[in-house]
Parts: structure tokens; sequence; C-alpha cells
């Protein structure tokens, strides 16, 4: 983990209305490095990486995505930054009226040109379902897929450009144990395969501490408190303290 | 008072956001490489799928019409005019605005539910970070399927109607095949085709851009889908009677009718 950071979040703020969501909130992401985002149901988690991924523009403060300012980028240079991130939302959002090789294909066609689509498309979607373990799914739809099928598909269609940087938006959410074990799992395994760094927010102790090397603590929208998932979980602080002794 | 003024500043809210809408359409659409296959699949969807309903209307309109206006037309003495009279009305007005409306309430209320639907589950900002400009993919291609498919539609439903037309004239009375078109088309010029044929242009425009806007714009979960469904259909079929309310002002003053 040495070298420049692939990401680098400065004195972040939003707020919508009167709510103050982030606030002066700061990070660092370096390369092969896993970070873990903690913090209660409603405190930034999602408005944070949807900021680092420009789903939403904060109000102040500065994001520099593999070196690039991203406010400073024109749609077209965002949308080829954005082909290096991928982004696991917690709802999944596969396209329901399209089949899992549909969906899979789907981030091909604005990055891949039409001879490569046309050539490589299919061995590209085997592969990626391959490394979820659901290659018999091509062409199931999502409605016939259970949630943590739905999962790893989504997580195939978020591999198949390769991405450098993953944020993972609360990926165990809504999950039974035994599945969100499965998918920490298998976050594991991908890191470990394609070698990116990652951001995974969750409210879920197991999963951030199987996944993540380092921790961030997200309170009142600010960075409070930074460290390994061991050493957070004795921390001295009272309100980190409150936040393990309820989510635990 | 104070409700008053909110219903005030949110009607202004709303032409604002609709019309930005609307000139983010125009600029996408400037803009070099269109989805022309989502387009031929929103075109199947939006003309095709509703090829039945509005022809089986198209069909009884005609019939209705022409039924209801005979015993008016008999007691003049006048029975011999129907045709034209039917043609006349099922071309300038009747047509156009019913089958828009049909199109109002099955387009734009698919559309605001589809897209209200891909909104809240997250399935177009999913299209954002993937590299695909939804609003291309999503909106674009649905308003240009109903501004060219409504028209399509209109010009269909009026040769059905018609013919429903020349059966309803001959429960009662006896006209043949020959005489009934020739009569239909000798009351028809290009002053009455050319104005239907446009204000149904405008129809489609008007009925994809408020179907997409409430949809692209739906917010609060499954709740603001079921609003943004209803919403379109309500607004949608709204705007089609006061286009056709301007429509008929311009050709009054353009000596068309």
């Amino acid at each position: 983990m040495t070298g420049d950071p692939l990401l680098e979040v400065q004195g972040l703020s939003l707020a919508f209305g009167k709510n103050q969501v982030l606030q002066d909130f700061s990070l660092t992401l370096m390369e092969g490095e896993n970070l873990g985002i903690l913090g209660k149901s409603g405190s930034g988690k999602s408005v944070l990486i949807k900021c680092i991924i420009r789903l939403l523009n904060p109000d102040l403060g500065k994001i520099r995505v593999f070196g690039k300012d991203i406010s400073q980028l024109n749609q077209e240079q965002m949308d080829e930054l954005r082909k290096d991130v991928g982004f696991l939302f917690q709802s999944n959002a596969l396209y329901d009226s399209m089949t899992v090789r549909q969906n899979l294909e789907f981030p091909l066609r604005r990055h891949w040109s039409e001879e490569d689509r046309i050539a490589h498309a299919e061995t590209a979607v085997q592969e990626a379902l391959d490394d979820v373990g659901l290659s018999h799914t091509q062409h199931m739809m999502p409605s016939e897929l259970s949630g943590g099928m739905k999962k790893r598909i989504a997580l195939a269609r978020m591999l198949i450009l390769k991405p450098r940087m993953i944020l993972y938006d609360e990926p165990t959410t809504g999950l039974d144990p035994v599945t969100g074990r499965e998918i920490s799992e298998l976050i594991l395994k991908i890191q470990k395969k394609y070698n990116t760094a990652s951001i995974l927010i969750s409210h879920a102790l197991s999963c951030i501490r199987l996944t993540s090397n380092r921790v961030i603590m997200l309170i009142e929208g600010k960075n409070y408190a930074d460290d390994t998932f061991d050493q957070l979980r004795h921390h001295a602080d009272p309100k980190v303290k409150i936040f393990f002794r309820d989510y635990e | 008072m104070d409700s008053i003024k909110n219903l005030e500043s949110d009607f202004l809210k709303e032409v604002g956001g609709i019309s930005r809408f609307i000139a983010r359409f125009f600029l996408e659409v400037m803009k070099p490489k269109q989805e022309w296959d989502e387009w031929i699949n929103q075109c199947y969807w939006v003309g095709y799928k509703s090829l039945t309903l509005v022809s089986v209307t198209a069909f009884i309109m005609g019939l209705v019409l022409t039924i209801q206006s005979r015993p008016t037309l008999v007691e003049f003495g006048a029975a011999s005019l129907l045709p034209a009279m039917v043609s006349v009305s099922l071309v300038r007005v009747i047509t156009p605005v019913i089958t828009s409306l049909i199109c109002a309430g099955k387009m734009a209320s698919g559309m605001g539910a589809e897209l209200g639907s891909m909104r809240v589950t997250e399935q177009i900002d999913a299209m954002e970070v993937s590299g695909t400009n939804p609003f291309k993919y999503l909106i674009v291609t649905r308003v240009l399927a109903s501004t060219v498919m409504v028209p399509i539609l209109s010009l269909l439903a009026i040769a059905i109607s018609l013919y429903g037309g020349f059966l309803g004239t001959n429960i009662r009375g006896e006209v043949s095949w020959t005489l009934y078109w020739f009569q239909a088309y000798d009351a028809l010029s290009f002053g009455d085709f050319i104005p239907s044929l446009v204000k149904t242009i405008f129809f489609g425009f008007a009925i994809g851009t408020v179907g997409c806007y409430k949809g692209y714009t739906s917010q609060k979960g499954t709740e603001g889908v079921g609003r943004s469904a209803t919403t379109a259909v309500v607004v949608a079929s709204l705007l089609v009677f006061v286009l056709d309310l301007i429509a008929v002002q311009i050709t009054d003053i353009l000596g068309l009718t």
C-alpha cells in the first residue's frame, strides 16, 4: 500500500436542506487497500460514495480519483473514469427488463467497440459469471433470481470492466447471515484475484470485520475515528463504544 | 392564502422543471450517436403494442358516431350527407384526439411507472455509473418513439374509424362501398388532413415528454412511482385538449377551417 493514493477526499460537506449529512469529511484510499466505513443508517455513508462517483455533487470539498479532481472533468472524461470504478448498489440495480447476460453486457456498450463486443463479450460474460459462481443464469431474468443471486449478478456486472477501485454500498444488507457471509467471502476473493482497492460501507460488523483492513467511523457526518476493526472495537470513545454495543 | 401561494409555487416549479427537461431533450437530440436500436425497441412497445386498443376504439368510434348522427340528418332530409359529415368529424377532431387520449393513458402511465420504478431502484444511477447517458438511452428514445408513433397510429385509426362509419351507414341505410368512400373523400381536403396530422405530432411529443418527466423525476419510493404514473396520465390528457384548442385557433387563423 505505497505510492499515490487512488482516492483522496478532502473537506467534503453536503447538506440536504437543513440536514447536514457530511461535514468536513476526509479520507484517502491506497492501492490494494480495503477500507470499511461504519456508520448508523442515515449517517451519510451512501451519500459519501455517491459523491465519489459523482452521482451527487458536494457543497464543499475536493474529490480526487486516480489523481484527477472529478469536479473538473466533463461528462465524457467522467464516463471514461467511471470505467475503472465499480459500484455495487444496495438494491443491486439490475435492469428488470433485461436478461442476466444483457445486464452484464450493458456496461460494455459504452466502453468496448462493436468489433470487440462481437468477438469477446461472450467470454467476458462467462468469466464474470464464473467468478461469482452463477454461470448457468445467463438467460434468466432478474425476477427469477433469489436475493443472494441478484447480489452476485450485480457483482459480476461490476467486474466485467475490471475496475481498479470498487465501491460497495451495503453489500450484505437484506441477506440472511449465511448468504451475507458468502457475499463477504466473495468480495474478498474478488479483491485478491483482481487486486482492487475498495470502499465498503455498511452497518453490518461481520461484513466489515471480514473484508476490511482499515475502518473509518462515520459519525455526525465526520471521519470520527480511523483504525483497524479490532482497535475500534475496543476504542475508548463513548460514541464508538455505543455504536459497537448497539450493532454487535 | 398560504395554500394558494404554495399551489402557485408548486405549479411554477413544475413548469420550470418540465421546461428544463424539454430543453435538455433538444440538447441531447442534437448531440451525435443516438440509441437507434433502443428507439426501434420503444417504437415497437409504444406503437405496435397499442395497435389493438387503438384499432378497436377507432372502429367503435366510427360506428357509433355514424349510428347516432343518422337520425338527426334524416330529420333534416340530409341522410345522404352522412358519409361526408362523419368523415370530416373523424378526420379533423374525433379520431386524432381520442387516439391521443388512449395513447396518453397507455403510454404516459407506462413510461411514468417504468421510469419511476427504475429511478427508485437505482437502475438509472447504475446506467450513469456504467458510462451510459440515461437521458439519451431512456428519455430521448421514448419521446422520439411517441412523437413518431402517435401520428402513425392516428392515421391508421382514421382509416379504421371511416370503415366503422361505412358499416354504421349500412346498418339502417344502403350505401355502396364505392359511393361511401367517394362521398367521404370528396368532403375532405388537405386542409383537413395536414393540421390533423401535425397536431398529433405535438400530442405524441407531449405524451412522451410528460410520461418521461414524471417517471424520471419520481421520488419517495413505490408511493412516488404510483403518483408519477397517475399524474403522467392526467397531465398528458389535459395537454392533449389544450394543444387541440391551440391547434384549432391556429388553423382558424390560417383559414384552414
